[in-house]
């Protein structure tokens, strides 16, 4: 997998492997199908692990030739030592888990380094919906409330809060619209938030 | 189980090596025959091998029928075979017998060359480690010096698992399918419970049933029954027997009420009457005392630091006999060595005979491995 290739796919993954070093020892919390550890892996001679819980991915993974390890994010990381990564990347899945703060936490344990992405509660589609009176349905959440994976709604400020709070410190924050980054009115215009963080 | 193989007919072959063979006991076998069976085309760059272990009661026959055998499937034929998750159209399988076995490879049923007579229970404790250097020594026969992967499930794994300790060179891949760094305390006393059963059996002998004509087996049909309680689910065992009585009511004696009873004894008549107790005996204690973590002080990280292969683990939700806990073991030593692994945990209703079956999750998940194995052969 190329970077052409990777933006094609997810640019927004393309914009976050900029600020992965090459040769880096990557964790990828909550892997999916490992389209980001086989760009790594390929482009940038990284090493590392990817979770998944789900079959179909772990195989979609597998299919990748990109090292999976099937298990329950929600138990943790307790197999990995600390600061056993350079990178720990947890990209899209955090909003999906139910004990965020104890997950970060040992994301902070186990890497040097995190980059975290979720979608955007204060995307203004989103308040628009609220001011309308209903959830939010859209591309980046596209769920009805009643069957959605995303079972945490967070703003850009929300997060903010709690990485501090669990002893990261946020070296960078963007705010990506369909991968690109917005400068202007960030948790009003973006859809999804970017973490880079540091253990303070 | 299905009696179609799409390999069809194989013959088995065996191999004699006259050299002794050191033992980790300190004992040695003075030479030694092992059976075994190939399948598929051994490519010029001699790159496509790869080496299947069995488990307690299987051998050489891994895949493909017997000619003059209906039912003569091998135990993994679901596994391996053209087209199969192991596809013997991309790789050479080879099926090896293990050391003490009663299928054909020198074990306790064999003349004991310094005595003229059966080794019985004289055949010396053979441990997984030895088992591989035998194995190791066929490879060389065969002119194979670096498999493309080595695979086994269950004790078979732990085959696997040493190979990787004790020729890291030899295998570009590891397989290991429902087993377990080393067994647990409750693991060692199941064993021990059948061994007890054919040990206290009257025909038993000593071991030297052969000269009487006889064999233990009401202890073998015990220590059978002992052994496939652990490899079934208690799930599995409800669904497949419940409390179901064989004849519809409460008998008030001590014969078959439940149909699990019946089954269990139907199962360990089976087996006694094709399995050898002395083999039975060595195998659980080869078994008990796979460890090799314990030249290490008891850490996996540090027995398995000299790995070179890139490694496959898979394990059963319901195994309770090698949980996936134990599987989880090797994969934290393994990550802890920054060694390549993928690993699946299958939710699976069938306890640790799951590794034997037919699920498409689990089979998929061998066959893309393997697939990518292929492409490194090429």
């Amino acid at each position: 997998m190329n970077f052409n290739e990777l933006s094609v796919l997810r640019p927004d993954l393309a914009f976050i492997a900029h600020w992965i070093k090459p040769g880096a020892h990557i964790l990828d919390v909550g892997c999916g199908d490992g389209v980001m550890l086989d760009y790594l892996q390929t482009d940038k001679q990284c090493s590392g692990y990817g979770i998944e819980i789900a079959d179909e991915r772990v195989l979609a993974s597998t299919k990748r030739g990109i090292n999976v390890i099937q298990q329950n994010m929600e138990n943790g990381l307790a197999i990995f030592a600390d600061k056993a990564f350079d990178t720990v990347l947890c990209l899209s899945s955090l909003q999906m888990m139910v004990n965020v703060e104890a997950i970060l936490r040992d994301i902070a344990r186990v890497g040097r380094e995190a980059i975290v992405s979720f979608p955007n509660f204060a995307y203004w589609p989103h308040r628009l919906a609220l001011i309308g009176g209903r959830m939010p349905v859209s591309k980046s959440l596209p769920y009805e409330w009643y069957d959605t994976p995303n079972i945490r709604c967070a703003t850009i400020y929300d997060f903010e809060e709690l990485a501090n709070q669990v002893g990261l410190q946020v070296i960078e924050c963007v705010a990506l619209n369909d991968g690109r980054p917005v400068t202007f009115l960030p948790n009003w215009r973006g859809n999804l938030a970017v973490f880079r963080l540091q253990k303070k | 189980m299905n009696n179609m193989s799409s390999l069809g007919i194989v013959t088995p072959q065996s191999m004699h090596f006259a050299a002794a063979l050191a033992l980790q006991s300190g004992a040695s076998l003075a030479d030694y025959t092992l059976m075994y069976e190939t399948y598929g085309t051994l490519n010029a760059a001699r790159s496509n091998a790869v080496l299947v272990c069995h488990a307690l009661n299987a051998s050489h026959h891994v895949a493909g029928m017997y000619a003059d055998q209906t039912k003569s499937s091998g135990w993994w034929d679901n596994m391996v075979g053209p087209g199969k998750a192991l596809d013997t159209d991309k790789f050479f399988v080879i099926g090896v017998n293990n050391l003490g076995s009663c299928f054909g490879s020198t074990g306790p049923m064999h003349i004991n060359p310094s005595t003229g007579k059966p080794y019985g229970a004289s055949f010396p404790v053979v441990t997984v480690e030895d088992w591989v250097n035998a194995q190791a020594r066929l490879a060389d026969a065969l002119g194979i010096h670096q498999f493309a992967a080595v695979m086994g499930g269950s004790l078979g794994g732990m085959q696997a698992l040493a190979w990787s300790i004790m020729y890291p060179a030899r295998l570009r891949h590891c397989v290991i399918v429902a087993s377990t760094p080393k067994l647990s305390a409750q693991n060692i006393a199941f064993n021990d419970v059948a061994r007890q059963a054919i040990l206290t059996d009257p025909d038993f002998h000593g071991g030297d049933y052969y000269a009487h004509g006889v064999v233990p087996k009401n202890g073998l049909s015990v220590a059978r029954m002992i052994g496939h309680i652990t490899y079934l689910s208690d799930d599995d065992m409800a669904e497949k027997f419940g409390r179901d009585l064989r004849n519809g009511a409460y008998q008030f004696g001590f014969g078959v009420d439940f149909e699990i009873e019946s089954y269990l004894r139907y199962q360990g008549l089976k087996f006694s009457e094709y399995f050898d107790a002395n083999t039975y005996l060595l195998i659980t204690k080869a078994l008990d005392y796979f460890d090799p973590a314990r030249a290490c002080g008891g850490d996996l990280s540090c027995a398995l630091a000299e790995t070179q292969a890139q490694f496959l683990l898979v394990s059963f939700s319901t195994d309770w006999r090698f949980a996936p806990e134990r599987s989880r073991e090797i994969v934290q030593a393994l990550v802890n060595n920054q060694r390549r692994v993928t690993y699946a945990e299958i939710d699976a209703p069938h306890g640790h005979d799951a590794f034997l079956l037919e699920d498409p999750r689990y089979h998929n998940l061998v066959r893309t491995y393997y697939d990518r194995i292929a492409l490194e052969c090429a």
